[in-house]
């Protein structure tokens, strides 16, 4: 038997889990290289200009706020499939 | 930074307690919007890891079975008729709060009644069974007929209990309403001296809420709008921090109830739409691009307008949700490794206080960084609906100045 079809096999019961599953761990990798990403711009700036730190602090709040909620959509999608 | 006027004007009580009879009347209604699970039912003794020394009733004994977590997270964060504190040799300990039901006519009665959704309750002729958290109508002999999915099919009374969200709702209101008539009247008796007390910790917040949170994205007309949103931010604030505090009264979800959480976000949805000015509306259906992006570019326009307090909603819930959810399986796998061997449960004590010690400061800083954002969101929706139309006469200069 093939790899996929033993994977199947596993999760026959109820496979709507493992793609819950999966999903909610790829959002959550969504989240960390976005905001990582929006952390290393954040940075970077602030060592080049220490004296704009409050405001460039702010905006990446908020911005990582903008990016957690897109990440939050797709848990929640994962949730509904896994009890609803 | 002090007020001026002399107190709040009658005026100004009027419109705050309407606020605060929206907020509290609303939520009843909605505060059974979260969806049970589908767990398979195991009868469950699960203890709850904090103990208190609250007014509770003890129901007759559950068998011990097998400690489910899945189970007891989820009721932990979901609503539910009474406050269930811990197990104890088998029996819920929990305290009992008010149903009170809309079916012809009111009913009321404790939830201990219905002994954890083991008894049918009868009432002015009706019958009706806690099932998995929601209230059924159902004959003398307590039959619930449940769907292939588990799910109930029986009619269900309009239900304005007092459940642990509105019970929490109602406290959270009135820890506000007493702080800060506390902190206004000391600003009355103390004039312009140093704040004292109470005013010290939350002057701070306001002035850094009004002065970097709210003028820079409203602008010249925050006023209008500066009680709405220190309101939003306080209620979400306390709210979130009341469900960290594990102890009796605190520790109830509510703002990881997604109806809460979506009247706050209605609320948003229909200041920012009736305070639009006409540039805002112009910027939605006539949007400054070339006219063959518009069919591409209006209906994200009016995608947006619902989508960003919807994602406002989702975000809060979201948060505070899964917060609770990572505490309370931190202290579930206490009770995992305490079914297979006491001495691993014990063992396993020590990390998992220390991890929850942890998730609780994160917790804590999510608390207020939840708030700060919504309320930052808030205003800077608000502020894109109330601004003044600059841009557009540097366009039209720029454009006249090339030709």
């Amino acid at each position: 038997m093939s790899i996929l079809e033993i994977l199947l096999e596993t999760v026959s019961a109820d496979p709507s889990k493992l793609g819950a599953a999966i999903g909610a761990g790829l959002a959550a990798i969504g989240a960390g290289i976005g905001i990582g990403n929006i952390g290393k711009s954040a940075l970077e700036s602030i060592a080049r200009q220490p004296e704009s730190t409050g405001d460039i602090r702010a905006n990446m709040i908020v911005a990582a706020a903008l990016v957690e909620g897109a990440v939050f959509f797709a848990i929640v999608l994962c949730l509904l499939i896994l009890f609803v | 930074m002090m007020p001026e006027n002399k107190g709040l004007s009658i005026y100004r009580k009027i419109q705050f307690l309407i606020l605060l009879a929206v907020f509290t009347l609303f939520s009843p209604t909605f505060s059974f919007a979260n969806e049970e699970e589908n767990v398979k039912t195991q009868e469950i003794s699960a203890a709850h890891p904090e103990t208190s020394e609250a007014t509770a009733h003890e129901s007759h004994a559950e068998g011990h079975a097998a400690y489910n977590p899945g189970k007891m997270i989820l009721d932990h964060v979901k609503d539910a008729h009474d406050w269930h504190i811990l197990d104890y040799n088998g029996h819920a300990v929990s305290v009992p709060l008010p149903v009170i039901l809309y079916d012809n006519g009111f009913h009321f009665f404790m939830s201990s009644a219905f002994e954890h959704g083991h008894a049918t309750v009868e009432s002015k002729g009706n019958y009706y069974k806690l099932f998995e958290g929601h209230i059924y109508n159902t004959d003398a002999s307590g039959a619930v007929s449940v769907d292939a999915k588990g799910k109930a099919t029986n009619t269900a009374p309009t239900d304005f209990s007092i459940t642990k969200n509105v019970f929490a709702l109602l406290l959270g209101a009135f820890i506000i309403v007493l702080i800060f008539f506390t902190v206004a009247k000391s600003y009355k008796t103390r004039g312009k001296s140093a704040p004292k007390g109470l005013q010290s910790i939350v002057e701070p917040l306001i002035i850094f809420l009004r002065d970097d949170v709210i003028k820079p994205s409203i602008g010249k007309h925050y006023g209008k709008f500066l009680p709405l949103l220190l309101t939003i931010f306080f209620f979400i604030f306390i709210n979130n921090l009341m469900g960290l505090i594990p102890i009796f009264p605190f520790g109830a979800n509510l703002t990881g109830n997604i109806a809460v959480t979506m009247i706050l976000a209605l609320v948003v949805f229909f200041v920012v739409n009736f305070s639009g000015n006409k540039h805002y509306w112009k910027h939605i259906f006539m949007p400054d691009v070339p006219v063959g992006l518009w069919v591409l570019l209006i209906p994200i326009e009016i995608i947006g307008v619902i989508l960003k307090p919807f994602v406002l909603m989702l975000r809060l819930f979201a948060n505070i949700t899964a917060g609770h959810i990572i505490i309370l399986g931190f202290f579930s796998l206490i009770f995992i490794f305490g079914e297979k061997n006491i001495v691993a449960g014990y063992g396993s004590a020590i990390f998992s206080v220390i991890f929850t010690l942890f998730m609780s400061v994160l917790e804590l800083l999510v608390a207020f960084l939840q708030a700060y954002v919504f309320t930052l969101l808030a205003s800077l929706y608000i502020g894109s609906a109330t601004e003044e139309h600059h841009h557009a006469e540097e366009h039209h200069a720029g454009a006249k100045n090339a030709h």
